[in-house]
């Protein structure tokens, strides 16, 4: 299995791709913002198609759309995002009807751009749009999948950074912000990182199926683990091993496409852990 | 499509357009089932945005996918397997909130989004064993509103005609259960049975409602309506009155705009029911952003205008 160049260049994007996707998920779910990050990975699509459009480089749409409508939701985001009792009282945020009306939007400008795409360059655009809604992991070369994990590394490192603040901030706003924690840029920011965990995970797994790599492990680690620190090691380990068992799953059955395989595996992890916990 | 239904000119003359529009067999089918489509997906849809179940109705909608993917599979209509999915799909959901114990949002939205990503997974795999349906999966996910047949209006306006009945006769106890949950399940109202119809209704209008917009883009017609009348008004039947209104407005101009352009119509559906979300969100603004700061955060629900 390692000796095929494919397998290891997905296995390099894939393991800190996923890393990344779990750590950032487990404070997603945290702070509720498992349908903002839904909405996020969503966008990637457009953002996609609009650089397709625009005849640039498909990887700078995506991080465009992604990080542009992250700090959008960040910024104008009320209930979830920068105040309240949502995230730790667990209440419904009040703006979830906000997010889910803009991404509408945003998908029918997706829309769009696949109309002018297919109507100006004939053929290859529907494939393309498939690589994106479903990610193309064994498709990565050496250099796309070396950057990708770069990227991937750097976001988790990140994360980590503003892991603590970013932990207070989340289970009491209040407090934190009395104390000078600047919650708000916080949660700006955090949301804005997610947009790059999502334009790198769309590579990987796609857009519609992103949610399983960042929603599923992080689920499961909240779950089963107690301590902060070790619910977060915990979702990284457990969404790379979901990555890990996915690819040598798709890789011994080929009719099975890696990303079914990597989110069927994360999503039976999660349901696993409801039965434990 | 006829010769010269290809090249539509508008005119300043609005009753000559309209004429024009609705010259076409296939227009006035699109028109006729997106008007029933918004009526169904308004109603729900403002109950949808009450109860905060926007991310459940995403996910039921993405249910759509795996539907189809697996009817094409097995070579039945996709209907069947929209509304079957949607079914299981509102099933799983209702059972993430177990007997006993009210699992919180955050737990809950995690739980539904492990149910959307296993769906699609699924779905994926299905295209991918189905092979060469690419094709097809763009108007899956964006809609198909100018191949609406005789047979599938029919279908629709049965589906949307029992789906009001039932929310006649359990509207009254589901107000209140999504109002105050606590109060009611106090009352004796069975509030877990009432929240499972509720998404399998919510299934049920997901699923037809992505037969005129696509699957991606459902929201355009359940959620941007409802928001924009409960944002305008608190009163419960005003603002559903004209979630309707403005459901069927979006859906019109939508329409209207989409027959005289080379654009499909999902984009231009999602840009008007945007742009009136856009608008009514402002005029809430304008009106009422006082009254918004005096209510403490953590108040209960109102019933309606829980976005204002």
């Amino acid at each position: 299995m390692f000796s095929q160049e494919f397998m290891r260049n997905a296995l390099l994007a894939g393991t800190f791709v996923a890393l990344a996707c779990g750590v950032s998920g487990w404070f997603v779910v945290l702070r509720g913002q498992v349908f903002a990050g839904d909405a996020l990975s969503h966008v990637a699509f457009p953002g996609a198609l609009a650089a397709a459009a625009a005849g640039v480089d498909e990887r700078i749409g995506l991080f465009v759309a992604t990080v542009a409508v992250g700090a959008a939701i960040g910024a104008l985001g009320r209930g979830v995002l920068a105040r309240g009792p949502a995230a730790s009282a667990g209440s419904s945020p009040a703006d979830d009807t906000a997010i889910g009306t803009v991404f509408t939007f945003i998908l029918g400008l997706g829309v769009f751009f696949l109309a002018r795409v297919s109507t100006s360059s004939a053929g290859g655009s529907g494939i393309a749009g498939a690589h994106t809604l479903f990610g193309s992991i064994f498709g990565l070369t050496a250099g796309e999948a070396r950057l990708a994990a770069a990227i991937a590394l750097a976001a988790t490192a990140l994360t980590v950074a503003i892991g603590r603040p970013l932990l207070f901030a989340s289970v009491a706003p209040d407090v934190a912000a009395a104390r000078g924690v600047p919650t708000r840029l916080l949660g700006i920011g955090f949301v804005a990182l997610l947009g790059v965990v999502a334009a790198e995970a769309t590579q990987v797994v796609g857009a519609l199926l992103l949610l399983g790599l960042l929603a599923a492990p992080a689920a499961a680690a909240h779950r089963l683990a107690r301590g902060p620190f070790a619910a977060i090691a915990l979702a990284g380990g457990l969404a790379v091993a979901a990555m890990w068992g996915g690819l040598a799953l798709a890789y011994a059955i080929p009719a099975l496409p890696p990303s079914t395989a990597i989110v069927t595996i994360a999503v039976g992890i999660y349901y696993a852990s409801t039965a434990l916990a | 499509m006829p010769a010269d239904a290809a090249h539509p000119t508008l005119s300043w003359n609005v009753a000559h357009d309209v004429a024009q529009v609705l010259e076409y067999h296939f227009m006035v089918n699109a028109l006729l089932a997106g008007s029933v489509v918004a009526v169904m997906a308004g109603l729900v849809g403002w109950l949808m945005v009450l109860r905060r179940e926007a991310f459940a109705g995403h996910t039921l909608s993405m249910m759509a996918f795996p539907g189809a993917s697996a009817a094409a599979l097995a070579g039945v209509p996709a209907a069947w397997g929209f509304f079957l999915f949607c079914a299981a799909g509102a099933t799983a959901i209702g059972r993430l909130s177990g007997p006993g114990r009210r699992a919180s949002w955050s737990e809950q939205s995690a739980g539904i989004g492990a149910v959307q990503a296993l769906a699609l997974a699924v779905g994926f795999l299905f295209v991918s064993l189905y092979g060469g349906v690419l094709g097809d999966l763009e108007s899956l996910l964006f809609g198909d509103l100018l191949g609406v047949g005789d047979g599938e209006l029919l279908l629709l306006a049965a589906v949307a005609a029992g789906t009001l009945a039932v929310l006649a006769v359990l509207g009254r106890p589901l107000l209140f259960a999504s109002v105050d949950a606590d109060v009611a399940a106090a009352r004796g109202v069975p509030v877990r049975a009432l929240s499972l119809a509720f998404l399998l209704l919510l299934g049920l209008a997901v699923a037809a409602t992505s037969q005129i917009t696509g699957v991606l883009l459902v929201f355009a017609l359940l959620v941007a309506p409802a928001a924009s009348a409960q944002a305008l008004t608190a009163r419960p039947l005003a603002s559903l009155v004209l979630t309707v209104a403005l459901g069927l407005a979006v859906v019109w101009l939508g329409l209207g705009i989409a027959y005289f352009s080379v654009y499909p119509a999902g984009f231009f559906i999602a840009t008007v029911s945007f742009v009136l979300y856009v608008l009514a969100r402002v005029i809430a603004f304008a009106r009422g952003g006082t009254r918004r700061d005096r209510q403490p955060a953590d108040a209960p629900a109102r019933p309606a205008g829980v976005i204002a």
